[in-house]
């Protein structure tokens, strides 16, 4: 769930004009979005490839996971340790992570090292060694993970969450599998994960730092050299289909994590951004949202609690979260139903209006302060499908859009009737 | 370290990666003893402003737990001129972000905002700084706030609890034994007044330090701590709380925490260790490569190394170190066993491991790739800036200067491999540690009897 929130956050805040975007396309037909800064003599690449763990079959969940995290562990002639010895050398800080629909690389590399280190990158992304002995090491790490995962009440909540909203789906699998699937993955399904994930036809590039556009494509067709044009085929998208009700899953500790919601709104949707707003408002994260007054500031029931749309490449939902002691869940849950009915009924207010907009259009040159931030909000925007013109454009659509427009968009996402939620805890009074 | 939200509880560790010498930064005191730190970093039109006070937890009235971070959230709660949550509404009007935070031996605030509203931030920390001013209708809700934050931050991670285990082991006297957040038993009898008569102790300009970082000229910044936080006079209630020491350590403790919610059982130990000190920071940077060379890659260093690749007895071990802390610093090692090997084994192997470090000595190709990577550091930790801020903020808090932070990484490029096995031999001594074991209880045998 920490990816999706992540997600949508870059979804959030997109560049500011005064952001100088150059596009760049490289012989061999790579497309990047650079922005340059000369001023520190590093650079910061990111790549996102489309597709992360929905492209695995299930009885093979895990295999992108365990596979990404093998991207570091051995290439070409270099075993685990060698890799890492030479990553240390060059001082660079390699990152590969995968998620429910990503495949992400995050690079940062001294200029003086900017081939050096794409030659050692462009190893582990096209010759990964997955020598056995790895694979076992990295296995165990994972397993042991799955054990953790297990016993952690947010992501039992989160699991459950989704298994019931895309049932039958890729969407309702864990990203990092179970402890039978990644027990049973064998080199065959790692080599089968690694060229369905890592392509050319699904991957986003953006790049920030010490480093021109006329330097940047060159690198970037020898990073590529040798990876595959196509990968795996997308699983086709799912609509939401958990029922309203509740599902409680007992789990012994002083609080219980309830996660709650229902379908929400796609990211290519006309009325997402307003949708965004809207939810800015009620429970984005932050304090004075609508949820965080009701439930923390007047009544002191939780320490935290928002709301969130998670809208993927194949699915989207709406949904909340929020921890409190078990004595208290059934009030929380009222309260949030309140909530929830209240906007789906009134909207927010053209006060509340006016100052999230005024929120969110300040905030917008606070994401871009940095190198690397920079890069991976080039990569996100482009897997977003947003394009250039879009960001000089976005805080002008965020002031244009009028009450009206947001609280029709407040009463098509919002249904309290059709909430599901997922209580995990002893929670007094439900069963 | 508790937040007052969430998102900013994992905070970037500090230690290792410090600025580089040439960056504008400078220093100011005030004539009311407020001492302003400036970082110019104009690349984006985007200031950082921080406030960090003197004091925290470890300068608590005994029974008192927890009303350091307790009054930071009430900072949020209003002033004679400011309503409950005024505080961050304006903040938030204006684009920006705030949050603060509380450890031991400070307490921060901070906002960042777009560059030209940098003066209503620092008049409205100014204002707080002398005239808070909340009732019960909003420290009472607040209290269940705390305690909330308590059960979701602390009772409902094993592994916070664990820790919080430890600590109040390895300390016997000195209140860093005592959790930040608080005793439960202790915070619910917290109140507004008590919260009240800490601030007034310990909240001034002569106890206080301003972090002001990002796109703003140096003297412009100067000139805006002046005008607001200059007129206030100092405190004259200030005065630094003497703190229970830690009397000799003559025996290593020991602990073990069963828990069913335990997901992968471990091993960990904690030594007290000398912190980082104003002009002396030579056996600090010692141990902080001794970490780096021990734990400090997830595959090359060396417990890792040994227990994991070469022997495949850990799932993963670890070493750290936090010189960062007025009166002592922390050494920690650790190890999670794969299935089929015991704590107590993989405790034996990591001691096994440490003491033939010590006795092969540093592995030279080692030793200097960590230190490659240490001048790469101060590149990259030019490109942020709120880590920068806090780095001065802490340092400052805790008693070291501005040049010991300059001086860091010199310090660290000091550091010869003998320094290292030199300064690792406290590791041999365990009488300043505990170790502590986390772990699920045994399968409880049958009480029930076929007949």
């Amino acid at each position: 769930m920490k990816r999706l929130i992540a997600l949508f956050v870059l979804i959030a805040f997109p560049l500011r004009a005064e952001v100088d975007i150059t596009p760049v396309t490289s012989s061999s037909g790579l497309e990047a979005w650079l922005v340059e800064e000369r001023s520190i003599p590093f650079i910061s690449l990111e790549l996102i490839f489309a597709g992360g763990a929905t492209i695995e079959p299930d009885d093979q969940a895990g295999a992108v996971s365990l596979m990404t995290s093998l991207l570091s562990e051995g290439a070409g002639e270099m075993d685990a340790q060698a890799f890492a010895a030479r990553t240390e050398e060059l001082a660079a800080r390699l990152r590969f992570d995968s998620g429910r629909d990503t495949v992400s690389v995050s690079a940062r590399f001294l200029t003086e090292d900017a081939e050096a280190v794409i030659d050692h990158l462009r190893l582990a992304l096209t010759e990964p060694r997955l020598d056995a002995d790895a694979i076992e090491r990295v296995r165990g790490q994972m397993l042991a993970k799955l054990r953790r995962d297990a016993l952690d009440p947010n992501t039992l909540a989160s699991r459950a969450f989704a298994r019931a909203a895309f049932d039958g789906h890729p969407y309702a699998r864990e990203t990092d599998g179970t402890l039978e699937t990644v027990a049973a993955l064998d080199r065959a399904a790692l080599v089968s994960a690694h060229q369905g994930a890592i392509a050319r036809d699904r991957v986003f590039i953006g790049a920030a730092g010490d480093i021109d556009a006329e330097t940047l494509g060159p690198l970037l067709d020898r990073l590529f050299e040798g990876i595959p044009e196509t990968g795996a085929p997308l699983p086709d998208p799912v609509s939401f289909q958990a029922s309203p009700g509740l599902e409680v899953i007992p789990f012994d500790g002083p609080q219980s994590v309830v996660a709650l919601g229902h379908a929400g709104i796609a990211r290519d949707d006309p009325e997402f951004l307003a949708a965004f707003v809207v939810n800015e408002v009620f429970g984005g994260g932050r304090f004075g949202t609508r949820l965080m007054r009701s439930l923390r500031e007047e009544r002191g029931l939780t320490y935290g609690v928002g709301a969130f749309l998670s809208s993927g490449l194949l699915g989207h939902s709406y949904q909340g979260r929020v921890s409190t002691d078990n004595a208290n869940v059934e009030f929380v849950m009222e309260l949030l139903r309140e909530e929830w009915a209240r906007m789906a009924r009134e909207g927010i207010s053209e006060d509340e209006r006016a100052r999230i907009v005024t929120y969110l259009t300040g905030a917008y040159p606070l994401r871009f302060d940095g190198n690397s931030s920079i890069a991976s909000i080039m990569a996100s925007m482009q897997y977003q499908g947003f394009d250039m013109d879009y960001v000089n454009r976005r805080n002008d659509m965020v002031r244009s859009l009028s009450l009206d427009e947001l609280n029709a968009v407040a009463a098509r996402l919002y249904d309290p009737e059709a909430l599901f939620f997922v209580v995990v805890g002893q929670p007094a009074g439900l069963n | 370290m508790f937040a007052r939200q969430i998102a900013l509880a994992a905070l970037l560790p500090l230690g290792l990666f410090q600025p580089v010498q040439a960056e504008p930064v400078t220093h100011h005191v005030l004539e009311n003893g407020l001492e302003v730190v400036v970082i110019e970093d104009r690349r984006a039109p985007v200031v950082v402003n921080m406030v960090w006070y003197r004091v925290g937890a470890a300068d608590e009235p005994p029974g008192q737990s927890g009303i350091a971070h307790f009054l930071e959230h009430l900072m949020f709660k209003g002033t004679d001129t400011l309503g409950p949550g005024e505080f961050s509404a304006v903040v938030e009007a204006n684009g920006g972000r705030d949050n603060a935070f509380t450890s031991w031996d400070y307490t921060g605030y901070f906002q960042r905002v777009a560059a030209d509203r940098l003066e209503l931030m620092v008049e409205m920390e100014a204002d707080r700084m002398v005239n808070l001013s909340f009732t019960e209708a909003e420290w009472l809700p607040e209290r269940d706030v705390i305690l909330e934050e308590r059960g979701q931050v602390l009772e409902s991670r094993v592994g916070a609890q664990f820790n919080e285990a430890m600590l109040a082991t390895l300390y016997k006297a000195h209140p860093y034994g005592t959790p930040i957040i608080g005793w439960r038993h202790e915070m619910e009898g917290l109140t507004g007044a008590m919260a009240m008569d800490f601030h007034a102790a310990h909240y001034g300009p002569n106890n206080a330090i301003a972090v002001i970082a990002g796109d703003v000229d140096t003297d412009a910044a100067l000139a805006l701590a002046r005008a607001h936080y200059g007129a206030i006079p100092p405190n004259p209630a200030v005065a630094t709380v003497p703190r229970p020491t830690e009397p000799p350590h003559l025996a290593a403790r020991r602990l073990s925490f069963e828990d069913a919610r335990v997901g992968t059982p471990y091993v960990s130990r904690i030594y007290l260790a000398p912190p980082r000190r104003a002009g002396d920071q030579a056996e600090a940077a010692a141990l902080q490569m001794l970490a780096a060379l021990l734990g400090g890659s997830a595959t090359t260093s060396v417990l890792e190394r040994r227990l994991n690749f070469d022997e495949g007895i850990a799932l993963s071990a670890w070493a750290g170190y936090n010189g960062l802390a007025r009166d002592h610093a922390t050494f920690s090692l650790g190890m999670a066993p794969v299935e089929g090997v015991s704590l107590a084994e993989g405790e034996a192997a990591l001691d096994r491991v440490v003491a033939e470090f010590l006795r092969d000595g540093v592995d030279l190709e080692q030793f200097e790739r960590v230190r490659r990577q240490l001048r790469a550091s101060e590149i990259y930790a030019l490109d942020d800036m709120q880590a920068r801020a806090r780095q001065y903020g802490v340092a400052l808090s805790i008693g070291l200067t501005i040049d010991d932070v300059r001086g860091w990484i010199d310090a660290l490029e000091a550091v010869t491999p003998e320094d290292v096995i030199a300064a690792g031999q406290m590791l041999l001594d365990t009488r300043a540690s505990v170790t502590g074991f986390l772990t699920r209880p045994e399968p409880e045998a049958s009480t029930e009897f076929s007949q």
